[in-house]
């Protein structure tokens, strides 16, 4: 499975996430959102971003829990809360807001 | 582990009984599949609030060793997950001396804080814990 745009194609698994993590761009990422019906705003690219630096630091896509404090630490507790994230990512941040970061499915998330 | 209907007992729920988890780590990082497998179970039992320590002797000292390079054997480099365990809220990494020492290595060529205990020590720590789940 997977999607093309502007003759680039991109390779995805059965439930929509991206097989090759290094070909994610930003034009996936668009494509993604507009599958999950996401809107993509300013505040939406700070989750997005801020997910891909915690997997290039880590290697795994964080739990909610430690996605929420994670971001309140550095982006603020106005925005470290599961009520501002699901906000952003209705069907769950940590599994909305990874696929379109392009991150394999966290860990424990079933 | 009380019965909940319908979501109304959820406080008393997961207040429940908090008991010690103990992970024991012995094997290479890579060759097999149970550092990896263990780092999995650890991360996920993290959900369930216990009190979990991870134990790291014989071979599965070189889990946390620093500089892995995986690329020739074509696995993926699982080492700076291990960082991410301070953010779970896993915080007691325990190395024995002994396995530390057979492979020259020192807290310095390890990729997290971890609290060196003598084999003696580790006996003695393990023999408190409610759970033992060796890898």
């Amino acid at each position: 499975m997977g999607f093309e745009i502007n003759g680039k194609t991109y390779e995805t698994d059965e439930e929509g996430y991206l097989v090759n993590l290094s070909e994610w761009d930003e034009e996936a990422a668009k494509y993604l959102a507009a599958e999950e019906k996401v809107d993509l705003t300013e505040s939406h690219w700070e989750v997005i971003n801020f997910l891909r630096e915690y997997y290039n630091d880590y290697q795994i896509a964080p739990a909610v829990r430690v996605l929420t404090k994670a971001i309140g630490k550095k982006l603020g507790p106005e925005k470290g809360n599961s009520k501002y994230l699901y906000e952003l990512f209705p069907y769950g941040p940590a599994k909305q807001a990874c696929k379109i970061a392009g991150l394999p499915k966290p860990t424990g998330c079933i | 582990m009380t019965e909940s209907t319908g979501g109304i007992d959820m406080d008393e729920d997961s207040s429940g009984t908090v008991k010690k988890f103990a992970f024991v780590n012995r094997k290479a990082p890579y060759g097999t599949i149970y550092a990896l497998e263990s780092l999995e179970v650890v991360l996920i039992s993290a959900a369930f609030d216990q009190d979990v320590s991870l134990v790291f002797a014989d071979d599965g000292v070189y889990e946390l060793k620093k500089g892995q390079a995986t690329k020739a054997v074509g696995m993926k480099n699982f080492s700076p997950t291990y960082r991410a365990l301070e953010g779970y809220d896993i915080e007691k990494l325990f190395v024995e001396k002994e396995s530390m020492e057979a492979r020259g290595l020192t807290v310095d060529d390890l990729v997290v804080p971890v609290e060196v205990l003598t084999s003696e020590e580790m006996a003695t720590l393990l023999d408190e814990q409610d759970v033992v789940l060796s890898f």
